[in-house]
């Protein structure tokens, strides 16, 4: 057989369940603990860009609302850079770009405020038009799903992007592009994902 | 001045590793598992990044869930547990400074959520969870009690093993991991079907902490082993740039 490869095997993923807020969003399930929870303030008060809000439902095959999930955001700044010690550039102080939120118990609705991340440069060079990744846990999914929010009026930049352009299925595209409207003055884009069935959102082994 | 390692993608995870989406035995995957394909998207760095946390992000106290929520001088009532180990990589190189958040039901079962109606008691001094950051070698430890099994409606009569929920970030979203550590000898393992999503027994036995007598606590706390392993990146052995290892 040879030599021994010596690299560990990964830990293998476990469904969040439906009590997944304790752990990671607590007053959500009912009580204080924590001085404070993580994830709730995405970009902090120096952001530079577009405020914006992001909403969405997670919807199963039947078409019923998904309302005991958590969605984790990732996204760069305005200028296109992630905080993180890897990705060359600054960002304002106080911006993190990772964002935790849930559903509302009743409706299934989860939301978040941000600003619109910037083009970030991809593999090769190549730009990658303004997204957010998003990485999808709940009772049933077995393992996280991972899925990025894409802006319906950075048309031009869609078209070129690298990742969206993987897609073989031109229709399933259009599932990774948040709608925009407006409520009072500030921009909303509405998110939903479908988990299986019509309209199947694009998910990606990344 | 050295240019340090310039480390790549992650390694591709192994998807036959991992539960797939649908799992029959588990009903509520059914309708909750995407059908079509996977998109395979080679690592940018939307992938390869994620988000950095600090000692200013939690409280050092906040891995002990013996106190974490209970009355001053009470202690919630259970088995008095650690849970220890490190996280690593796939290269077997630790992963410090990263988040590690857990949660659990109390001795009898219950979870202290709204949404949890069983009828096993609520324990007034236990929250049910905790986080911590690996240290600089990737260890991290919490202080808790064991958890009770508890029912759940999938077939009438499904036994959840006791078990611990476990989140860790690792150093890219590509790492982002979620999964439940159960406890040696426990018979319901084997009847459980969200243990069972998992194809491998060898996977499975990644999932089981063992008892470990070395790092109990004479006449106080008994202590379980449980590593976490997060998928391992690239070394750049073959690229156009010249630095690397």
């Amino acid at each position: 057989m040879g030599q021994k490869l010596e690299y560990l095997k990964e830990t293998p993923s476990q469904t969040a369940g439906p009590y997944v807020h304790i752990g990671l969003a607590p007053g959500a399930a009912g009580f204080e603990i924590y001085e404070q929870e993580l994830g709730w303030d995405m970009a902090g008060p120096n952001a530079k860009g577009e405020p914006i809000r992001v909403e969405g439902v997670v919807l199963d095959s039947t078409g019923a609302p998904v309302k005991d999930v958590l969605l984790e955001a990732w996204q760069a700044n305005a200028e296109g850079v992630y905080a993180h010690p890897e990705h060359i550039g600054e960002v304002e102080d106080g911006f993190r770009g990772w964002g935790r939120v849930i559903t509302d118990f009743e409706t299934g609705e989860w939301g978040f405020d941000t600003v619109k991340p910037g083009p970030v440069t991809g593999r090769n060079g190549q730009m990658m038009a303004p997204h957010i990744n998003l990485w999808i846990v709940a009772r049933g999914i077995n393992v996280g799903l991972n899925t990025r929010l894409y802006f319906e009026d950075e048309a031009e930049a869609n078209a070129a992007d690298p990742v969206i352009n993987l897609i073989e299925w031109e229709s399933r595209r259009q599932t990774l592009i948040a709608r925009r409207c407006e409520r009072g003055g500030q921009p909303v884009y509405r998110f939903d994902i479908r988990l299986q069935g019509d309209g199947e959102t694009v998910f990606f082994d990344i | 001045m050295t240019t340090p390692p310039k480390p790549g993608e992650f390694y591709q995870r192994d998807r036959r590793w991992h539960p797939p989406a649908l799992s029959q035995d588990y009903k509520t995957s059914v309708t909750r598992s995407p059908r079509l394909p996977l998109i395979s998207l080679e690592n940018t760095a939307s992938e390869i990044t994620g988000p950095v946390f600090g000692h200013k992000d939690i409280d050092p106290a906040d891995n002990d869930l013996l106190r974490n929520f209970a009355k001053p001088g009470e202690s919630p009532i259970g088995e008095r547990i650690i849970v220890h180990g490190r996280v690593l990589d796939e290269n077997a190189r630790p992963v410090p400074n990263t988040l590690v958040e857990i949660w659990q039901a109390n001795a009898s079962g219950r979870y202290r959520h709204k949404k949890d109606t069983y009828l096993g008691a609520l324990d007034p001094n236990f929250g049910g969870c905790g986080r911590t950051l690996t240290d600089a070698e990737g260890n991290y430890c919490f202080r808790t009690v064991k958890p009770g099994a508890y029912p759940w409606r999938n077939w009438v009569n499904d036994w959840r093993p006791a078990h611990i929920h476990v989140s860790v970030f690792g150093t890219g979203f590509a790492q982002r991991l979620i999964t439940q550590l159960y406890f040696e000898g426990d018979p319901l393992i084997a009847r459980c079907p969200i243990v069972n999503t998992i194809p491998d027994p060898a996977a499975v036995e990644m999932l089981i902490a063992r008892m470990d007598m070395n790092a109990t606590i004479p006449l106080d706390t008994i202590a379980y082993r449980f590593n976490i392993v997060l998928r391992g990146r690239r070394s750049t052995l073959f690229e156009n740039r010249l630095e690397g290892n």
